[in-house]
């Protein structure tokens, strides 16, 4: 055999190189931006974690609570994760220059993978299908908010016609196959392997078709098909699709307390008790040397790694938006758009810092502010009726607590009703103007 | 019927077993008031050995964490952490679901370990121990839908307690298009009791009247005292005061016992 021969394993080992390359360049780059954020300990409970991600990234127990989407998304998701096994063969044949190399070793299991692999691929033509009528016929209204429009809008359109196109190759791959073992029995490279319960609808269209055109068809489905499959991957990173992976690590670093418990500021609690303990000395060592935080979050890196993370996960599927009361009642706020404009800024703070040698370069631009206003902010009711409705745990609230605080503690900028209701509880104990003395009143009346 | 202190029953050597958290609303606000004096007639009635803090008692401090004011919410919560140590508190109830959450899960980290349980579930109880009964009659076969607090639901758990003694008053329950874990927030939440809501088509507590509305019920459950006021504001906008009461769960008990 000249190199020549060799050609196609080849290309197909340096398609295969720089896909990974290119892949694990953006997921150091996701790391490393998530990084950026505070350490938080969500490393205890380890046993209740990797069942929070059993039940809900891998059972999908969430998705299923809106039944239609649920049971469409667990197709696709279950398509995924099985045509993912076919993708090992095709690697191995594309490195190897082999053709269905599993063929001889499975023997008849091959063809029940096979097979069933070909009714995953129908049904997630179907889902996906299903998924595009829903945005662009149907009109679901949570697709269409504000923040929905332009590049989320696309994005959301060309993650599902890639899945249409791959889901099509493949068949179509599987289907000239079919033609070639049928028609050409004797085919040099190819041998009687699989079974085809959908592809063999497609042998019309092969009928009468030499074995070179039936070659060429095969081979052109079976590159494009791999090539859209790297493509695809490097195109995750610039996408809201991230979760296919995310979804795992966030559910299993999920907050596991009540939902009603909000985080307490350590660094307010030191000072509170400093404050109310007669005997504390302000003076005292490591006081002035401590360096000065802000309370509160007015930028990405105010966050946490976990609330980061949050951000990357987020698909966009906009169920929190569609069940928070703010949102429903015409306000401006949207938990989506928290987590988008987290994402988005963050990827933006991370773009900067590769173009500056690895530190940021103060743009003049923050996360509060330039991306979320305080608007949003004071529409919130703190309902958790966003946090429980993420299909992967994803936690909006978190984040819009963080930055009142920042609003109301560093820049004294809260709502001036809410201004007089804490200057009450600080005067009287009530968020009324009521006098403490009186609070037993109701007594008499008995 | 005379209401201890806490203060007093130290003074008599007494230590009750459970402290009545009031909370601003149950102690300030005229509608709340009522709630208030309603469960302590079901607490005597069952003998339950019971005081509350009076002046002694102030905010949790959960408005002002919500609207961001860490520090005054920690200040707050330290100042009733030393009273209510300093008093031994072991078990705490409460007819807010704010103050319940508040206490129930960011005090400990302060230094404040109690038991607290909302009032729905401490009712609950003393039926299932037979301390507390139930006489049937004003609420048999109302139709009565019940509204989720969001910090007693989503931010607890506890979805059951309240649902419990309603189906014990004989009534007919009734659920909202949203409830339990998506039950609909009544608006007054994260501090929008204390300000006008941000610019929107149409108040949250509205939407959530028009949920409970379309249920056709005769009588609107609570266990909140500012979903109470949310929803009773909702009624009146609509016009229906007069025909459709919002009550709290303690109320209907109360009112079905004659108390």
């Amino acid at each position: 055999m000249t190199m020549i021969d060799y050609l196609p394993n080849i290309v197909f080992a340096i398609g295969l190189g720089v896909a990974i390359y290119f892949f694990s360049g953006n997921v150091k780059k996701i790391m490393r931006n998530i990084r950026l954020g505070k350490t938080v300990d969500r490393n205890d409970q380890k046993a209740e974690r990797w069942k929070n991600m059993a039940r809900i990234a891998l059972g999908q127990s969430k998705m299923v609570r809106r039944p239609i989407a649920g049971f469409l998304h667990v197709i696709v998701y279950v398509g995924f994760v099985l045509i993912n096994i076919e993708l090992l063969e095709i690697v191995v044949d594309g490195l190897l220059g082999t053709h269905r190399v599993f063929a001889p070793f499975l023997g008849d299991f091959y063809n029940i993978l096979i097979g069933s692999f070909e009714v995953f691929a129908a049904l997630v033509l179907v889902a996906v299908i299903l998924f595009w009528t829903r945005r662009n016929v149907v009109r679901i209204q949570r697709f269409s908010k504000a923040e929905m429009k332009g590049w989320p809008k696309l994005d959301a359109d060309l993650i599902l016609y890639f899945e249409i196109v791959l889901m099509s190759l493949f068949l179509t791959m599987n289907g000239a196959d079919l033609a070639i073992q049928q028609n050409f029995p004797n085919a040099e490279h190819y041998q009687q392997a699989g079974a085809f319960p959908v592809s063999q609808w497609l042998l019309p269209w092969f009928t009468g078709m030499e074995l070179t055109t039936l070659i060429a068809i095969e081979r052109t489905a079976w590159w494009l098909h791999i090539f859209g499959i790297f493509g695809f991957l490097n195109y995750l990173y610039y996408s809201k699709h991230l979760h296919i992976l995310l979804a795992f690590p966030n559910t299993y670093f999920a907050n596991l307390s009540p939902k009603g418990r909000f985080e307490n500021n350590a660094s307010v609690t030191n000072e509170v008790k400093l404050m109310l303990d007669p005997n504390a000395d302000p003076f005292a060592a490591g006081g002035e040397t401590e360096e000065v935080e802000s309370f509160g979050a007015a930028e990405v890196t105010d966050l946490t790694q976990i609330q980061l993370l949050n951000a990357y996960t987020c698909t966009e599927c906009g169920r929190c938006t569609s069940e928070c009361p703010a949102n429903q009642t015409g306000k401006k706020l949207s938990p989506r758009k928290i987590m988008m404009d987290t994402r988005d800024r963050l990827t933006e703070v991370g773009n900067n810092m590769d173009k500056n040698n690895g530190s940021f370069a103060d743009d003049g631009k923050k996360l509060l502010g330039d991306y979320i206003t305080a608007e949003e902010l004071w529409a919130c009711t703190s309902c958790n009726a966003c946090v429980q409705a993420c299909p992967v745990d994803i936690d909006p609230l978190s984040i819009i607590m963080q930055m009142r605080q920042y609003l109301v503690m560093e820049e004294s900028k809260a709502p001036s009703d809410l201004n007089n209701m804490m200057s009450n509880i600080e005067n009287n104990g009530a968020p009324w103007p009521f006098n403490q003395q009186d609070r037993v009143n109701w007594a008499q009346e008995l | 019927m005379k209401v201890a202190t806490l203060a007093e029953c130290l003074a008599e050597g007494r230590s009750p077993e459970i402290l009545f958290w009031v909370g601003c609303a149950g102690s300030f606000d005229e509608r709340a008031k009522k709630i208030t004096k309603a469960f302590v007639k079901l607490l005597h009635n069952a003998g339950v050995d019971f005081a509350v803090l009076g002046a002694e008692e102030s905010c949790t401090g959960d408005p002002a964490k919500r609207s961001g004011n860490e520090f005054l919410f920690q200040m707050q919560a330290m100042t009733n952490i030393e009273v209510m140590n300093a008093y031994e508190v072991k078990k705490i109830v409460t007819t807010c679901p704010h103050c319940f959450n508040t206490l129930k899960n960011e005090y400990p980290e302060l230094g404040g370990n109690y038991q607290v349980v909302h009032h729905t579930q401490l009712l609950r109880d003393l039926l299932n121990e037979g301390k507390l009964t139930i006489a049937d009659g004003s609420f048999k076969g109302k139709r009565i839908t019940f509204h989720d607090p969001c910090y007693l639901g989503r931010a607890n758990g506890v979805y059951e307690a309240p649902r419990e003694l309603i189906r014990k008053l004989d009534a007919e329950l009734v659920e909202m298009k949203s409830c339990k874990s998506r039950g609909l927030c009544c608006g007054a939440g994260g501090a929008q009791m204390f300000k006008e809501p941000e610019p929107g088509n149409k108040d949250i507590n509205i939407e959530r009247t028009e949920q409970a509305l379309e249920t056709q019920p005769d009588l609107i459950a609570a266990g909140c005292p500012f979903c109470n006021t949310m929803l009773s504001d909702g009624v009146k906008n609509k016009e229906k005061e007069d025909v459709l009461p919002v009550m709290d769960i303690a109320e209907m008990i109360a009112t079905a016992k004659d108390l």
